[in-house]
């Protein structure tokens, strides 16, 4: 195939407003293709980052919005393989407007970053936010969007919780994964609190001492409460995540399905085009034949103009990809692994392969019919 | 005079495939629109269905649902007497005080089990639904551990029909009957006695909000307003239907990424329509020369082949309603951030979806078919008519 390049090359170039046409729209439905296989990777293949995999969460089995008694905390930490418990409340709330969404947890300004050893921030921020009760740490995502610096005043207003909580910025960390999450203390918070929820925390944080005992330990967690007031559900934290992804409906159908729908109109447009422009070329394939090309190899050439075709179109796609996955970054991080989200190599060389296979399939019947027409049928053809 | 349509019709059925190839490729990205759209349509319809307009619905200050709302006992027994709420029969104010909490049921079908409201009201908050009625079994009785579930919970999953039971806080309730009103998101959920729950939940004075009827619907801003700005109360009003339609936001990710999806599709089906129709003009050079020697002007020309682009497109809106139309009542189900707990709705492809479907498809059409059809109208005559 490789030694017709330059023929290829040359008919490929004969329409050129056809060719850019198809690449065009091969590129647009191909990067859609790219974004949604980049999400359903993150969603479904990708495995958690090697410090996540360590972390899992601890709720109640119910629901993640009702609560667990805090005391769980203690009985958690002795189950063996957990090295570290620490509760995780999720504040809700709004910070000046409703809109701005992120998360915001109160935790134990201890532990948070001995659970999130990934998470990097300077010992002396690190130590102010242990000394200071109404201290709080964003990411440096938050930090950017809302032009926060240290010593800002932070003035959350509960939702879930009937208080107003007033945080002065001590400290920025720095995170490849997540840097969407502003973190307060929980002492803080139960203080504020009236008596009756004081005791009561959504969820704990486990980290445990090797990512190979967090099935293990997940059971053992659960086990633990199986007949106790409010039992639990502890998961890894990624599954976690991903639970909230399956709060939206079927993802995987919806991914799957609109990703097919796709595939097919792809190939619908290029065996279009392919079908157009090898009827325009019957006559040649007469001369080609005359002249001793033979059928296997009118055939490459034919698949060949497709296939390029359609692999430019997907590199372009990957491309285009790009662009939207970074747009995907940016949107409001309600489902985490959506705010990492990258274009791996390993799918942007599929998106491709796509392309090529694709591009081989739409133009195998048109090419198989003109390279098997007899030499004189072919020179008498009239379009 | 114009170019006869029926010329066009002939055009496109003498390239059967490739009319039929463009035509599909349109077809399954108007599908992809109107699929995402009845999607929302039908969830919207749901919560459209659910409140009464004279409802108002009253939670802390703060809360925006009533899984986050705590509302004390002693703030109902305030505001219960407020002025401009109805009465029933016997004079009591038509105030019920509820307790919402979720359950999760699971099934060998959905082995993570699904999250559903669980709410626990007295017999007027039942009175207070209209349109609520007992399709199978009877009503809860106060003082039991009994309850009544949804329609739409009891359609999937068939363990907890009448005579099942549900689990929550101190043991099992026995199901005695199923309810159903209209299309409403209370086919979602499940009642029951509002004291047993509250007793189960150890929350006998913090429950989670106040349904209210105002008296007429001119009352009812102004009982909201009452309401709201009491400071000793500390609560937000808010009428039940407006309350509903907020939960519409959860369709609000899926409504984005089907449109943004659809739009992008929408420009790569454009450019396969174009190819075809630019094929189509450059294959009958000859015949637009003929058109024009015969007295056919310019824009005559473009207008003909505008025409074609737009039945070929038509024909994809069509084709891309039909592969809609099975998905019309189809249930599904679908979450919410806010109340952690799954609403079970139907697809509607309605008349107004599949006009949406066809405007659609024909916008593709013309934005596909206006540079071949003035490529067309451009054409010299001579050079026309001698091309090949």
């Amino acid at each position: 195939m490789f030694r017709y390049l330059s023929f290829i090359l040359k008919s490929s170039m004969r329409s050129k407003r056809r060719s850019l046409l198809t690449i065009a729209s091969a590129a647009i439905s191909l990067s859609l293709l790219g974004t949604l296989m980049a999400i359903y990777h993150a969603f479904y293949i990708g495995e958690a980052p090697p410090q996540q995999a360590l972390r899992a969460i601890t709720r109640n089995r119910v629901s993640p919005a009702i609560s667990l008694p805090i005391s769980f905390g203690d009985k958690i930490k002795q189950v063996p393989g957990v090295v570290e418990v620490m509760p995780l409340q999720f504040f809700g709330g709004v910070y000046k407007e409703p809109k701005n969404i992120f998360a915001r947890y109160a935790v134990e300004a201890e532990r948070v970053f001995i659970m999130h050893s990934d998470y990097s921030i300077s010992e002396e921020q690190r130590q102010a936010f242990e000394k200071e009760k109404t201290g709080c740490v964003v990411g440096r995502g938050i930090a950017e969007k809302y032009g926060l610096r240290i010593g800002d005043r932070i003035t959350l207003k509960g939702d879930i919780f009937p208080v107003i909580v007033e945080l002065k910025l001590v400290g920025i960390y720095e995170s490849l994964y997540n840097d969407d999450v502003l973190f307060f203390r929980f002492d803080y918070l139960r203080d504020l609190l009236p008596e009756r929820r004081r005791n009561k925390v959504f969820a704990f944080q486990l980290l445990v001492d090797n990512p190979d005992s967090m099935p293990r330990v997940c059971k053992a967690v659960d086990e633990l409460f199986r007949n106790s007031t409010a039992r639990t559900r502890t998961e890894a934290e990624r599954a976690f995540e991903l639970g909230f992804v399956s709060m939206l409906g079927n993802v995987k159908g919806f991914l799957l399905s609109i990703s097919l729908a796709l595939m097919f109109t792809l190939l619908l447009v290029t065996a279009n085009t392919m079908a157009m422009s090898v009827r325009e070329r019957v006559r040649e394939v007469g001369v080609l034949k005359t002249l001793g090309f033979t059928t296997p190899a009118i055939l490459w050439i034919l698949l060949g103009e497709s296939a390029l075709l359609t692999s430019l179109g997907g590199i372009i796609g990957c491309c285009i990809t790009g662009l939207l996955v970074g747009l995907v970054r940016k949107l409001p991080a309600i489902i985490l692994p959506l705010s990492s989200l990258q274009l791996e190599p390993s799918v942007a060389g599929l998106l491709v392969a796509i392309g090529v296979c694709v591009g081989l399939a739409s133009a195998l019947i048109p090419a198989w019919a003109a390279a098997r027409i007899p030499i004189l049928d072919a020179l008498k053809f009239t379009d | 005079m114009a170019v006869p349509l029926a010329y066009n019709l002939r055009n496109l059925r003498e390239r059967k495939t490739q009319t039929l190839m463009t035509a599909l490729g349109l077809a399954l990205t108007v599908a992809v629109l109107l699929s995402v759209l009845a999607l929302v349509d039908g969830l919207r319809a749901t919560f459209r269905a659910t409140g009464d307009p004279l409802n108002i619905l009253v939670l802390r200050k703060g809360a925006t649902t009533e899984l986050a709302s705590n509302f004390d006992r002693s703030v109902f027994n305030d505001l219960k007497f407020k002025p401009g709420i109805a009465r029933d029969t016997s004079g009591e104010p038509m105030a019920s005080l509820e307790l919402v909490t979720v359950i999760n049921l699971e099934s060998p079908e959905h082995p993570k089990g699904m999250n559903v409201n669980f709410r626990g009201l007295t017999p007027l908050g039942v009175r207070m639904r209209r349109g609520l009625v007992i399709e199978r079994g009877r009503w809860f009785r106060p003082g039991f551990r009994e309850v009544v579930v949804g329609g739409s919970i009891a359609a999937r999953f068939p363990e907890v029909g009448v005579g099942g039971k549900v689990r929550l806080g101190r043991g099992d309730w026995e199901v005695v009957g199923v309810m159903r009103a209209g299309e409403s998101s209370i086919n979602s959920e499940i009642y029951c006695d509002l004291n047993q729950v509250a007793g189960d939940e150890t929350r006998s004075d913090v429950l989670s909000s106040t349904l209210l009827q105002a008296s007429d619907p001119v009352g009812k801003a102004a009982l909201i307003r009452d309401l709201s700005d009491d400071q000793r109360l500390n609560v937000d009003a808010i009428g039940e239907t407006d309350y509903y339609e907020r939960q519409t936001r959860s369709s609000a990710p899926v409504q984005f990424v089907g449109l943004f999806v659809a739009g992008l599709m929408a420009i790569g089906s454009s450019f396969a329509a174009m190819n075809t129709m630019y094929a189509a003009v450059s294959h009958r050079s000859r015949e637009i020369g003929t058109l024009r020697v015969l007295g056919f002007s310019k824009s005559e020309i473009l207008l003909s082949f505008l025409m074609e682009s737009l039945v070929l497109a038509a024909l994809g809106g069509i084709l891309g309603c039909l592969l809609v139309l099975p998905l019309n009542n189809l249930s599904s189900g679908i979450g919410s951030f806010t109340t952690f707990s799954e609403t079970t709705f139907q697809f509607r492809v309605t008349p107004a979806i599949i006009g949406i479907g066809i405007l659609f498809a024909g916008f593709m059409g013309a934005l596909g078919g206006l540079f071949p059809a003035s490529n067309a109208a451009r054409k010299e005559i001579l050079v026309a008519l001698r091309s090949v």
